[in-house]
């Protein structure tokens, strides 16, 4: 290696650091410059990726300001929009998602992280990466042809009869709607769930362990009592993570939330989400405060996911550190 | 054995075998989803589906021959465009970069990566829509690279952080500049890596639908150049399973099973990629 370069530093021995000059002829300061364009255009895009959301939206900040998130008037005729009925589909329907999802991700990353022996989790874990990895669409395409009809024929009937005395369950069933859409999000973000917890719930220290079992607790007590505490903020993390993940969703939810901007106590009810209007209604938009209304939304959208994004890394790094003291997550 | 004990015993192995279950569920998720596909999508592939244009509205037949093309172009922008920033800006960070500054880049990179797709979207239809009053294959491509950027970033330099340092110390005791070290030793020593992130940020993007509804749009014929709107798997699958027509569902479920086909392709072939011969220890 040394001989190619020979030209440049056959003179004299090695000293410790080199001059900027050196540097300059050996390529050094050149690669430096490149790579550092490139890093600084990351940065670069993500701020312009703000700039343009919040420039863009100029016309219905001006003109519907707060009022925007709190009236359900969308007219493009007569140029009202107001965006509660589709806050109100994506907040619902990311709920429905989680209080399916929470459950049975942390029950199976407790699986994963503390019975199962490490060839099987690592099999598994491997599964669950490749359901992470089935695009959106195709959630939406098995959503059509499979979950609606399921729902409409058998699922919320049954719900109907059993928890019928509560609005959330009444109505017709029509198949498509919040339910629907939160179960098929719910679907879609327990790998999510999954893989972070095990990950943090891996990271907490044996000895914790050893200790609760040393006391005389039973495997379950000290799982739930002692390794899921410790990893807590982390395990809120992953939620974070999923919740962050559901409020963007874009193509499931719009193939199987039924796009109607409405706001009914009933679960059962077809609604509308953020991301589903803009996806339906973007390349129709005619007249400039219609358009920017939608990146309005978008803007919304980016927003709540940075919030929840920053939290959730937050507390993953937190339990990993006390974990292991490694920052990784 | 005490009766409180017994019943201690009897949750602890109620709720473990739960866990269990639930790990179980989660996983048969994953094989009904394959088997629904296949079991719709391998009835109504044909050697049509690969070659044919779609049929005009009301004829079945035809194929999607357009939208596979399509979907390649779009996947071949974002390369272009994802790859090299991701890559060398992860060289940067690596290699050169003060805790500042990585610090700055690393934190705008994991915020891109957060971006909902479809606000993807909105910025792509900005920056490439707009300006030229047309829908592009560039302005899709462009859409799905960025996207490709922030994955690409963060694990290149992962996996070129972990090259041991006594092969950096080593190169440069030999005389190499920082330049030639990172050429001729770190990047080969962590390719395998490298190339693991690029195609598992390739797969991630491969099956985006939203970011291109409004920036490939979609388009029934082939799209020449490109500078007008391209159709591409992700939204054919879209639009044709809410359509009313029949034989275009049969399609859709084709088309998904290609799609998905496609992608778990890439991504085992990622993962047997960094399992066989690691040429560097796992971080």
């Amino acid at each position: 290696m040394a001989t190619t370069t020979t030209t440049v530093h056959g003179a004299g021995p090695f000293v410790g650091s080199r001059s900027f000059m050196r540097r300059l002829r050996e390529g050094d300061e050149i690669v430096r410059l490149i790579t550092f364009l490139f890093a600084a255009f990351v940065v670069l895009v993500t701020l312009l990726l703000v700039f343009e959301l919040w420039v863009g939206s100029t016309l219905p900040r001006h003109k519907f300001g707060f009022h925007f998130f709190v009236t359900s008037v969308w007219d493009p005729i007569s140029d009202q929009f107001g965006a509660l009925p589709f806050i109100y589909g994506t907040v619902v329907t990311a709920s429905i998602s989680l209080i399916l999802a929470v459950p049975l991700g942390i029950g199976a990353a407790i699986f994963l992280a503390e019975l199962a022996p490490a060839r099987v989790s690592d099999v598994l874990q491997f599964f669950i990466d490749l359901l992470a990895a089935v695009p959106s669409v195709i959630y939406g395409v098995l959503g059509v042809f499979i979950v609606i009809p399921l729902m409409r024929e058998y699922i919320q009937p049954a719900l109907k009869s059993s928890l019928g005395f509560l609005p959330l369950f009444q109505g017709p069933a029509y198949g498509v709607g919040f339910f629907t859409a939160g179960v098929v999000l719910a679907i879609m973000v327990i790998p999510y769930i999954i893989s972070v917890s095990r990950e943090v719930l891996l990271s907490v220290p044996r000895d914790q362990r050893e200790a609760a079992l040393a006391l005389g607790a039973t495997r379950w007590e000290s799982t739930w009592k002692v390794v899921v505490p410790f990893a807590r903020t982390g395990i809120m993390g992953s939620i974070f993570l999923a919740l962050a993940r559901a409020l963007g969703e874009t193509m499931a939810v719009t193939m199987v939330i039924g796009n109607t901007p409405t706001i009914s106590a009933s679960l059962f009810s077809p609604g509308y989400s953020i991301a589903a209007v803009i996806a339906n209604e973007f390349t129709e938009a005619t007249g400039d405060i219609y358009l920017q209304s939608l990146i309005e939304l978008g803007l919304v959208l980016f927003l709540l996911t940075f919030i929840l994004n920053g939290l959730a890394r937050l507390l993953i790094v937190a339990t990993s550190q006390r974990g292991s003291g490694m920052g990784q997550a | 054995m005490t009766a409180r004990l017994r019943w201690r015993k009897f949750v602890s192995g109620f709720m473990l075998t739960m866990t269990g279950v639930c790990a179980v569920v989660a996983v048969v998720v994953l094989f009904f989803i394959l088997g629904y596909l296949v079991y719709h999508g391998s009835t109504s592939i044909s050697w049509n589906f690969f070659t044919k244009l779609p049929a005009p509205l009301g004829e079945t037949g035809g194929g999607m021959a357009n939208a596979i093309v399509g979907s390649g172009k779009l996947l071949l922008l974002a390369a272009l465009v994802g790859v090299p920033v991701g890559f060398l800006g992860a060289i940067y960070l690596a290699e050169f970069s003060g805790s500042t500054v990585a610090f700055i880049v690393r934190y705008a990179a994991d915020l891109l990566n957060g971006v909902p797709s479809i606000v993807i979207g909105i910025f792509a239809y900005i920056l490439a829509v707009l300006p030229f009053k047309h829908f592009s294959t560039t302005a899709g491509g462009l859409a799905l690279g960025l996207m490709m950027i922030p994955i690409t970033l963060r694990s290149t330099e992962e996996f070129l952080r972990a090259v041991p340092r006594n092969l950096r110390e080593g190169a440069m005791a030999l005389g190499a500049s920082k330049a030639k070290t990172i050429a001729t030793v770190i990047v080969p020593a962590a390719y395998r890596g490298i190339l693991t992130a690029v195609l598992l940020a390739f797969a991630r993007v491969a099956g985006e639908t939203a970011p291109l509804l409004f920036t490939a749009l979609g388009n029934r014929y082939w799209s020449p150049g490109w500078n007008q709107p391209t159709s591409s798997l992700p939204v054919m699958i879209y639009n044709y399973a809410l359509s009313p027509y029949e034989d275009w569902h049969r399609q859709a479920w084709a088309a998904g099973l290609v799609l998905l086909g496609l992608i778990l392709v890439i991504n085992i072939l990622a993962r047997a990629i960094l399992a066989r011969g690691v040429s560097v220890p796992r971080s």
